[in-house]
C-alpha cells in the first residue's frame, strides 16, 4: 500500500517533458517534488504563476508570492505571474496539459465530487469545476476508500458534482486506474496489494483484464 | 494627463452607501485593499453585496465586515478558513453565492469588456449549472454565466500613477485587474503613487481609464495566511 509520498511518486510519472501542469490542494502539491530532474516541466497556480517553484527559505518569503493554497512559495527562472482571468484562460483554453487533483468521490463514468458535503462542509469549488470541465487530461489523487472504509471510486457519486464525465485515470494508495467506458480499469497494482484488495475496496465497476502488474516506483 | 487622484481613503470612498455591490480584488489575503475595507468598516454600510474570490479570515480582510454583519451576500469560489462566515452562513444570516473561480474571474472581465455574458464548460451537469441557459458547441455542453454588475470595485496594486495606470507585484495581481472599469467607479490603492511620467508605459498592467479614482494606500500589514518555509539544507 502506497502513503500519500508513494502516490505522488506514482503520479509524477505521468508527467512528461515539456508538460504545464496545474496541482491541486492536499497530495498534488507533493507531486512537484518527484518529478525527474532531466525533464523540463513548468507548474502552474491558478492564483496567477507559472514556473511555480519550491517553498521559501525562511526570511526569503513574500505576502504577494503565494500559490492557490496561500502557501508561501519561489519563482523558477522563466516564471511569469498574470491576473485570473488570463489564469482560466490558460485552463479553460486547454493551454495546461495535464491536471491533478483530489477527491472525495469518482464514478466509473468519470464523474469527480470534490468540492461539498451538503450539511458539513460547504467552503466552495474554488478553481476545481473550470478544471475539470477544461482539461483534456486529468488525474486524481486520492486514498481508495474513506476514513469510515467505504469506496470512494463509485458506480454513482453521492456528493453534488464537481464535473461530468471528466476523470480519465485515477492513482489510490492501492492502484492505478483508467476511467474506460466500461468502468474502472485496473492497470497497476501497489505494492504489496492484490486484484483481490483491488475488487473488495472498489464499489464502481471494475475492469481487471489478464495479469495486473504491480507498479514500479 | 486626466488626473484621478485623491487625497485619501475617505474622498476615494465618498459615495458608498448600504445595499450597494462591491467587487473586492484579492485572493485570500493577497492582494486585497486593506484600506478600503478599513474604511467600510468605519462607514458602517451596511446591507453590501461583496463580489470577491474569498471572504477573508476572521479577524482580518473581509472578515472584519463579517463580524460587524455589514454583508448581506458573498459571492465567492471559496470561502474556508473563516469560522465566522461559516457560522453565519449556516445559520441563515448570510446569503452565500459560490462561483466557480475562473467563472467569477471571467464574469468581472466580462463587465469590464462589455460582454453580456458568455459561455463556459466550468459546471455543466453540477449545480452551478441548476436554472442557466445551457448549449452545445462543437459536441461539448457550455453554461451561460452573465457579466457581473456592480457599483464600486475596490482593487489593490503595487505602484501607481496620477493618471490611474497600475502596476501589480507578484500573485496579488489575482482578481484585480479584471475588476477594474467593471463597476460604475473603480477605486486604486497602492502601495506607491507616483507622478505622470514615472511609470514606463510599456510595463502598465492597467491602464489609467479603467480607474476612476486613485490613492495613496498607509499602513499595509499584508498578511501571510500560510507561511510555508523550506528547511535549511
Amino acid at each position: 500500500m502506497l502513503d500519500k509520498n508513494g502516490i505522488a511518486k506514482r503520479i509524477a510519472q505521468e508527467v512528461k517533458d515539456g508538460y504545464y501542469v496545474n496541482l491541486g490542494i492536499g497530495i498534488p502539491t507533493l507531486v512537484a517534488n518527484f518529478v525527474r530532474d532531466d525533464i523540463s516541466v513548468e507548474f502552474q497556480s491558478e492564483n496567477g504563476v507559472l514556473g511555480m517553484g519550491p517553498f521559501p527559505f525562511e526570511g526569503e518569503e513574500d505576502a504577494d508570492v503565494i500559490n492557490a493554497g496561500k502557501q508561501t512559495i519561489t519563482t523558477l527562472p522563466g516564471a511569469s505571474f498574470f491576473d485570473s482571468a488570463l489564469s482560466f484562460a490558460m485552463i479553460r483554453g486547454k493551454h495546461v496539459d495535464l491536471t491533478i487533483l483530489g477527491a472525495m468521490e469518482v464514478a466509473e463514468n468519470g464523474d469527480i465530487a470534490n468540492w461539498k458535503i451538503p450539511g458539513k462542509m460547504v467552503k466552495g469549488m474554488g478553481g476545481a469545476m473550470d478544471l475539470v470541465a477544461s482539461a483534456e487530461n486529468i488525474i486524481v489523487a486520492m486514498m481508495h476508500t474513506n476514513k469510515a472504509g467505504k469506496s470512494k471510486l463509485l458506480k454513482k457519486c453521492s456528493l453534488p458534482l464537481t464535473g461530468v464525465g471528466c476523470v480519465k485515470k485515477i492513482v489510490t494508495n492501492l492502484a492505478v486506474l483508467e476511467v474506460v467506458p466500461e468502468g474502472f480499469k485496473l492497470l497497476e497494482r501497489a505494492p504489496g496489494i492484490s486484484v483481490d484488495d483491488v475488487v473488495k475496496a472498489t464499489e464502481g465497476r471494475l475492469v481487471v483484464e489478464g495479469q495486473i502488474p504491480e507498479m514500479k516506483i | 494627463m486626466i488626473k484621478k487622484t485623491v487625497p485619501d481613503v475617505k474622498k476615494a470612498l465618498a459615495g458608498v452607501s448600504d445595499g450597494m455591490t462591491f467587487m473586492l480584488g484579492g485572493f485570500g489575503l493577497c492582494g486585497i485593499p486593506e484600506n478600503a475595507i478599513g474604511e467600510l468598516v468605519r462607514l458602517g454600510v451596511n446591507d453590501i453585496t461583496c463580489i470577491s474570490n474569498n471572504a477573508g479570515v476572521d479577524d482580518f480582510g473581509l472578515g472584519l465586515l463579517l463580524q460587524q454583519h455589514q454583508i448581506k451576500k458573498m459571492i465567492s469560489s471559496y470561502v474556508g478558513e473563516n469560522d465566522e462566515f461559516e457560522r453565519q452562513m449556516l445559520s441563515g444570516e448570510l446569503e452565500v453565492e459560490l462561483t466557480p473561480q475562473g467563472t467569477l474571474a471571467e464574469k468581472c472581465r466580462a463587465a469590464q469588456a462589455g460582454f453580456p455574458a458568455f459561455y463556459t464548460p466550468a459546471g455543466y451537469g453540477t449545480e452551478v449549472a441548476d436554472g442557466k441557459e445551457t448549449r452545445e458547441f462543437d459536441g461539448k455542453m457550455y453554461v451561460l454565466e452573465p457579466a457581473y454588475k456592480a457599483d464600486f470595485a475596490f482593487v489593490k496594486a503595487w505602484k501607481g500613477d496620477e493618471a490611474g495606470n497600475l502596476i501589480f507585484k507578484g500573485t496579488a495581481r489575482n482578481f484585480n485587474p479584471s475588476m477594474c472599469g467593471a463597476a460604475k467607479i473603480t477605486v486604486a490603492e497602492v502601495e506607491e503613487l507616483l507622478p505622470a511620467g514615472s511609470l514606463d508605459p510599456n510595463e502598465i498592467h492597467v491602464p489609467g481609464i479603467f480607474v476612476q479614482r486613485i490613492f495613496q494606500g498607509t499602513n499595509y500589514e499584508k498578511r501571510i495566511e500560510q507561511l510555508t518555509l523550506r528547511k535549511p539544507i
